[in-house]
């Protein structure tokens, strides 16, 4: 397969939130302000890439019936010292987070595209893959956290867009936005702006309607 | 008593793990196409749940806590950077356990759950409940309460949103939106009518 796919093909075409529905834990809870995001971001997409080119690395010498093991050990110790390097640098944001970057460890993305694509195939390629599904999950997480910072709460990265009634401004900043449920909105309608223009990606209905039959019998 | 109340309601409702926290979002979403199954695995994370909890909050305090090793000798020590890998690990060996158990002694109810253990090694609501233990300092007896409170809000949740999805399937959704997204509306307006619980204080 060819870098260019490997890297965007989960960028649109095989999104691993909106269409594998993987990772969706912790991507709704940090979109409320792009900072703790953008952390969340590169957290997850080294941890992804480098836990694909580790598995894929073992994958010929770890025997099957301890793989997951194998599997956890590797995803937790990148996990650790992404924590520890994030409450080393940026200690406020990491306190923002709390638990969600610990919460990395037992996101779907990374023990998913372990098990799926890097069990399979050589380093590279695995590495190429884990970087492309988190990018995949970047792209959906800031379109949402754009969203939400900028009619939640006037801001980008904390620099201020729109000018709020409280400062002398003419915005009234919609609360909902910062609240849960708001997250939940979003990303039903991300997913269904995503299917409209992809339409291979809608799901079939179990049931249909059928025909009005009466209308042609008179 | 009356801290302890306080302290389940919150879990279970206010600060419900699925509705509020997002956790547990994969199998939430994976699972709740039936009732049935949705209470099954509804129940079995609030059995892991309340044994798991309290059990990392002893290996926490008694081993990994910034001197909590005193008594064996080292008062310097300071292991609370392992905290995931042990969670996890003990998490993984209690699943293993339990399913051995359960399949041994209690056929019947291994029938019904066994499916859905594997699952719950992975389910971040049960990593969450061993983290948030953790980060707000609970104690032995507040986290079997807090173990109990938050598994049984997901277990709730999971079940409620089952409900809501089996008569939904008969309704005409926008091809778009069908499945996957008119799931998430639902959650949605589901964690507006939670956010309803939040005046509660006991």
């Amino acid at each position: 397969m060819k870098t260019k796919e490997l890297l965007f093909d989960p960028v649109f075409k095989n999104n691993p939130i909106a269409l594998q529905i993987l990772g969706i834990c912790s991507a709704l809870a940090v979109t409320n302000s792009l900072k703790s995001t953008l952390v969340m971001c590169i957290g997850l997409t080294l941890v992804t890439a480098f836990s694909n080119l580790f598995v894929s690395m073992v994958r010929n010498h770890a025997p099957n019936s301890i793989r997951i093991i194998i599997q956890m050990t590797i995803i937790g110790t990148l996990v650790i010292l992404v924590d520890q390097v994030l409450k080393a640098v940026v200690y406020d944001i990491s306190k923002q987070m709390s638990v969600f970057i610990g919460l990395i460890m037992t996101n779907c993305i990374v023990m998913g595209r372990a098990e799926a694509f890097a069990m399979k195939n050589p380093p590279w390629e695995s590495f190429l893959d884990g970087l492309g599904n988190g990018l995949g999950y970047s792209a959906i997480l800031f379109a949402m956290a754009v969203i939400r910072e900028l009619f939640g709460s006037g801001k980008w990265f904390g620099v201020e867009i729109l000018p709020l009634v409280t400062d002398g401004g003419w915005y009234v900043p919609n609360g909902l936005l910062l609240l849960a449920p708001s997250a939940f909105f979003i990303i039903g309608f991300l997913i269904w702006g995503l299917r409209t223009w992809k339409t291979s990606q809608q799901e079939k209905d179990q049931f249909f309607i059928a025909p009005n039959t009466k209308k042609g019998a008179h | 008593m009356e801290h302890y109340l306080s302290l389940f309601i919150r879990a279970m409702f206010i600060e419900n793990m699925a509705l509020a926290f997002f956790l547990g979002m994969c199998s939430f979403l994976a699972i709740s196409k039936k009732v049935n199954a949705a209470l099954g695995l509804g129940i079995a994370v609030i059995v892991v749940q309340t044994i798991i909890v309290p059990l990392n909050n002893l290996i926490y305090t008694n081993v990994l806590k910034s001197g909590a090793l005193a008594w064996a000798g080292y008062p310097d020590t300071d292991l609370s950077f392992l905290g995931l890998v042990v969670y996890i690990g003990v998490i993984a060996a209690v699943v293993q356990i339990l399913e051995m158990v359960l399949d041994k002694f209690f056929p019947a109810l291994y029938g019904a759950l066994g499916v859905f253990l594997p699952l719950i090694t992975v389910n971040c609501v049960i990593m969450a409940g061993a983290l948030f233990m953790v980060e707000r300092e609970y104690n032995f007896s507040e986290s079997i309460v807090y173990g109990l409170g938050s598994g049984a809000g997901w277990a709730l949740a999971i079940t409620a949103l089952a409900g809501i999805r089996e008569k939904l399937k008969y309704s005409d959704v926008p091809h778009g939106l069908r499945g996957l997204g008119i799931t998430f509306i639902t959650v949605g307006l589901m964690s507006l009518g939670f956010m309803s619980f939040g005046g509660i204080n006991l």
